[in-house]
């Protein structure tokens, strides 16, 4: 699409229901209730010019050249800021119109630098448009005396530059960073002639200041002050691609701006539905990595993992690879493979992994990294509601009156939703947060929790059955819906069991660390206060009790009625972008595509139909299983797409000793991460901006992503799968991933109605569409459950058998900072490493003092499974007893420390309870060292020879 | 940790989360947990560790590998 940029209405829509009818320039035209006069306007097609207003903020009333006549009214009143009534009759321009704006615009111009031919914005930028839209011809004032047109950039940002010389002060920026992030990291200092945007204080630049690079400043700026690098360097954009972003699992669409194959820049795109125009730092700015030099764009083998890498061909890598697959097959047989599907991959390409295992392969050795993160969350959910899903869309916050974050924390992790979070606990909505660190929704600007229960690491089924006994046995249960909708007699047995006297706030408080005090005025504030929601992360999968704490969510959900209608609901929010996806497309070793068993006769026989082969009805290996049957001897083989699990899983000593048992490990990658020190074969990746596909995000909503660049390395993902399965004998011949979806969409019933071209029609929909709901399902379980009736489980609190003590006598939890992604294969290649170049141990004051600690120093972090070092950060954030770090650094090798204790029903690891101690250290460990070592031999590229 | 050793770990953890629904369904659910989620060889091996004894197996998880064994009979 030719570039155009985004229209702008300059006011927010209306949510009123009542309309109004209004005159404007002889034309009448209808418009909600509480419209602004120029939004009415811009949506007839009259655009009012403007410089200070913007739809994605409130009107701010101050550039003075909106002004319009109104018929009975005095005066020319800002259009921005004055609501349509009914038989207004408006004129946006007449002669003393266009004067008055002349004039506005003249003393603007009189103070802006005239640099048009050579400036970034040249043709994208609105003062320029609206000064030929007034009609601006010269400048009356002469450009002498004060002015501010030569003033110092600030360029610290490593993603956009701020040339005050250029800025008119329309605080756009200011309202954004407020009204749209959330942050108040920018104002105005001063006052009058000596008004001027300030990242903070006046020591501040934008890198060292509070600003978190959203960009929504730089979207928001009518100038150029505010510019991304890449327009400075390369130039104003051509054309744009709606695409999705490829970071977590809010899954933002963004506008590709290119020239040419070149990415200028990504746009949030003001249409998406998940991130409604909003951006954060790793979206909006972090693709750098797309071109970085690591990138390794040709196939690659080798005989043993001693030895350096040969770039070979194709053709080479592929016979290379099936000759090891099928020796293996013929020697161990078929169960001896498997494969691992990426959750950063496209559900197109997820979909032909798990069908290679399963149909190639003829095996179900099939699992995805959400075995690792939300793998609870498949089952609780299923278990309590019928499917593996969270129930509302993002726009549901809207209407929630108390939200309940538990195990999450959605500023860092998801912050574009972190933010539509913040703007409603402004307009008024409580919260609760369950978490051992005080989060920034605990406590930031125009942001504190009602309640937060600081609870101990690892005792969060306890805390929510604490909940539950209060609610249950204060009488605050809804009884006309649990009887309506739920199985009475297991909410019976459920009740029964949560009202026991052990379960209360103040039997469980010494257990739990928090008081009872807090628990029950959380428990009342959650069943009284409204429209309730609960949000929740990895803090609550990630346990060895992750799947009980899913289901103890689901149990306050239905005791309470919140379920079924907008506000409401249980809200998974999803790690990686296409963790929903991977998990809908089959991807676990024990079901196939929609959730269904193996063992279910119809639905094997539908695919293997389809597929033209016999299917086996067991289930096969999940993650943590297939590395224990590699030391075992009996898994040999792994096809690895989009996963670097020797960083990401826990226990590292572990998985490096399954990869290194194994005969064929078969790496498919951007990069040479981690888990390729253990591979035979390298099949080179090619990123978001080079596929075309879907992407399908927390809340269920499948979304297009579209290629805007040819693949660095020739071939989409789908396209390496594809040769790949042929190689060892299938015959696919899909040629664009449509077909793929076409083939999910007739074997599976919730992706009945889901094709490329109904979704390029709708932008985006959500699963289930089928005949049903033909337009997707916005809010699940309106009228009654996937399951029928809702079932309460029982979930009684079993203590990890991660226990502290005397060696080990700290708790370790493990998260995620705003600026890195996961293990930060993308992220690290990006200046987004200017935030955070190292993975840091924060403790608290009281545990850092008692060890003679302080900020800065290096540490050695232990527990049984191994121990690393690190530079400590002392912070009250964290409680005493408790250390946090992060994972993203492959030198910190956080996965180390962590043990292979799991959850008792899906493997997921528990990543968030380890034992450890921390003590002095001089710097890395050996086993870092001998790691960094390991790391240069088998990164190892045999030099090409040149050609003939 | 052996592999037996994890196995019966594994199993002892599925019946102790189970076994607030009371024994007897504590038994069925981990036995129907253990068939709808293990891959045969460790099913196999669970049942092979409980022939040769088994003594790491709590009683509720005994039992259910012991349903396993019958139903495949």
């Amino acid at each position: 699409m030719t570039y155009q940029r985004q229209t702008d209405h300059g006011t927010p829509a209306s949510s009123l229901e009542k309309r109004v009818s209004l005159t404007i320039d002889g034309q009448t035209i209808s418009v909600p209730e509480g419209t602004s006069v120029m939004r009415a306007a811009s949506q007839m097609g009259t655009s009012i010019p403007k410089l200070c207003a913007s739809d994605m903020m409130e009107s701010w009333g101050s550039c003075r050249l909106c002004l319009v006549e109104i018929d009975g009214r005095k005066g020319t009143p800002a259009s921005c800021t004055t609501p349509v009534t009914d038989g207004m009759v408006v004129k946006t321009q007449t002669p003393r119109l266009q004067k008055l704006r002349k004039g506005v615009m003249e003393l603007y111009i009189s103070d802006h630098p005239l640099d048009c031919l050579t400036c970034a914005a040249n043709g994208d930028c609105e003062l320029q448009d609206q000064a030929g839209a007034v009609g601006l011809r010269d400048v009356r004032y002469g450009y002498e005396g004060d002015n501010h047109t030569v003033q110092a950039k600030d360029t610290s940002n490593p993603y956009f530059d701020f040339d005050p010389s250029k800025c008119i002060v329309c605080s756009r920026c200011v309202r954004a960073c407020d009204e749209v992030q959330g942050t108040l990291a920018l104002t105005i200092e001063d006052r009058g002639f000596g008004s001027k945007v300030s990242a903070g204080l006046k020591s501040d630049n934008f890198l060292n200041s509070e600003c978190v690079s959203c960009g929504a400043c730089v979207q928001a700026c009518p100038t150029a002050t505010l510019t991304e690098k890449s327009v400075v360097e390369i130039g104003t954009p051509d054309r744009s691609v709606i695409t999705t972003c490829a970071y977590c699992g809010v899954g933002c669409t963004f506008r590709a701006e290119m020239r040419g194959e070149q990415l200028v820049r990504m746009v949030p795109w003001k249409d998406g539905k998940a991130n409604r125009g909003h951006s954060c730092v790793k979206g909006r700015f972090a693709w750098g990595y797309a071109n970085h030099a690591d990138r390794i764009t040709q196939p690659m083998i080798r005989d043993s993992i001693d030895q350096p890498w040969r770039v070979v061909s194709w053709e080479e890598a592929l016979s290379f690879t099936a000759d090891r697959l099928t020796t293996i097959r013929d020697q161990y047989g078929k169960q001896a493979l498997g494969g691992i599907t990426s959750s950063r991959c496209t559900n197109e390409e997820t979909y032909l992994v798990q069908k290679l295992v399963r149909a190639g392969f003829g095996t179900n050795n099939v699992d995805t990294c959400a075995r690792v993160c939300h793998s609870p969350t498949g089952y609780g959910l299923g278990q309590t509601f019928g499917t593996s899903a969270g129930t509302q869309d993002f726009d549901s916050v809207e209407d929630t009156d108390v939200m309940l974050v538990i195990g999450a924390n959605p500023t860092d992790a998801h912050p574009v939703f972190g933010s539509r979070m913040k703007k409603r606990l402004r307009a008024g909505a409580s919260l609760i947060v369950i978490d051992p660190r005080r989060t920034d929704l605990v406590k930031s600007p125009h942001i504190e929790a009602d309640h937060h229960l600081a609870l101990r690491p690892g005792t969060n089924v306890a805390i929510l059955t604490a909940l539950a006994h209060v609610i249950v046995t204060e009488g605050l249960a809804d009884e006309a819906f649990i009887r309506t909708r739920c199985d009475w007699d297991e909410y019976q047995d459920w009740a029964a069991f949560v009202s026991d006297p052990k379960k209360s706030p103040e039997a469980t408080e010494m257990l739990t660390g928090v008081s009872a005090d807090t628990v029950r005025k959380a428990a009342r504030l959650y069943a009284t206060g409204g429209n309730a929601a609960i949000y929740y992360g990895l803090g609550v999968t990630e346990h060895s009790q992750g799947s009980s704490t899913v289901m103890a969510i689901a149990n306050l959900a239905m005791a309470t009625g919140n379920l079924g209608r907008p506000g409401v609901g249980v809200n998974p929010l999803r790690g990686q972008n296409n963790v929903q996806g991977a998990c809908d497309m089959g991807s676990f070793p024990h079901e196939l595509p929609g959730y269904r068993h193996l063992s279910n006769d119809d639905v094997r026989k539908s695919f293997e139909a389809d597929w033209g082969v016999a299917l086996d009805p067991e289930p096969g290996l999940r993650i943590p299983n297939m590395l224990d049957a590699a030391v075992d001897g009996t898994f040999k083989a792994l096809y690895i797409q989009g996963e670097d699990i020797l960083q990401s899983d826990p226990d590292t000593k572990h998985v490096s000793a399954g990869l290194a048992a194994m005969e064929c490990v078969i790496v498919h990658d951007l990069f040479l991460n981690e888990t390729a020190n253990y591979a035979h074969v390298f099949l080179p990746g090619s990123t978001f901006l080079e596929k075309n596909g879907t992407f399908t995000n927390a809340e269920r909503r499948i979304q297009l992503v579209r290629k805007v660049m040819t693949p660095a390395n020739g071939h989409e993902d789908w396209q390496v799968t594809q040769m790949l399965a042929n190689a060892i004998g299938c015959a696919w011949d899909y040629t664009h991933p449509s077909q793929i979806m076409d083939e999910i969409a007739r074997l599976t019933p919730t992706f009945a109605g889901v094709s490329f071209d109904r979704l390029d029609a709708e932008g985006s929909l959500q699963w289930p569409v089928n005949d049903k709901t033909p337009h997707g399902t916005p809010v699940m379980h309106v009228d009654g459950f996937v399951r029928g009736k809702g079932r309460f489980m029982v979930t009684d609190y079993i203590p990890t058998d991660e226990k502290t003590g005397p060696r080990f006598p700290l708790l370790l939890t493990t998260g995620r900072i705003l600026s890195q992604y996961n293990v930060g294969a993308q992220t690290r290649r990006t200046a987004n490493s200017i935030w955070h170049d190292e993975d840091l141990l924060e403790m608290h004051p009281q545990d850092a003092e008692n060890r003679g600690l302080k900020s800065g120093d290096w540490v050695k972090l232990a527990s049984r499974s191994g121990e690393t070092s690190l530079r400590l950060l002392v912070t009250d954030r964290v409680a005493p007893g408790v250390v946090y770090t992060t994972f993203h650094h492959p030198q910190t090798q956080a996965n180390v420390i962590t043990t292979d204790f799991s959850d008792w029903a899906t493997n997921c690891p528990e990543y968030k309870v380890t034992a450890v101690q921390v003590s002095a250290s001089n710097g890395p460990t050996d086993w870092q060292e001998n790691y960094e070592a390991l790391t240069q031999a088998s990164r190892r590229i045999c030099a090409q020879e040149p050609a003939e | 940790m052996s592999m037996n050793d994890k196995l019966a770990m594994m199993a002892n953890q599925i019946a102790r989360n189970l076994q607030a629904r009371g024994d007897e369904t504590a038994i069925a659910e981990t036995a129907d947990h253990i068939a709808k989620f293990w891959d045969p060889r460790m099913r196999k091996d669970i049942a092979a560790y409980l022939e040769g004894g088994g003594d790491r197996l709590s009683p509720i998880a005994a039992k259910a590998v012991r349903r396993l064994i019958d139903r495949s009979a």
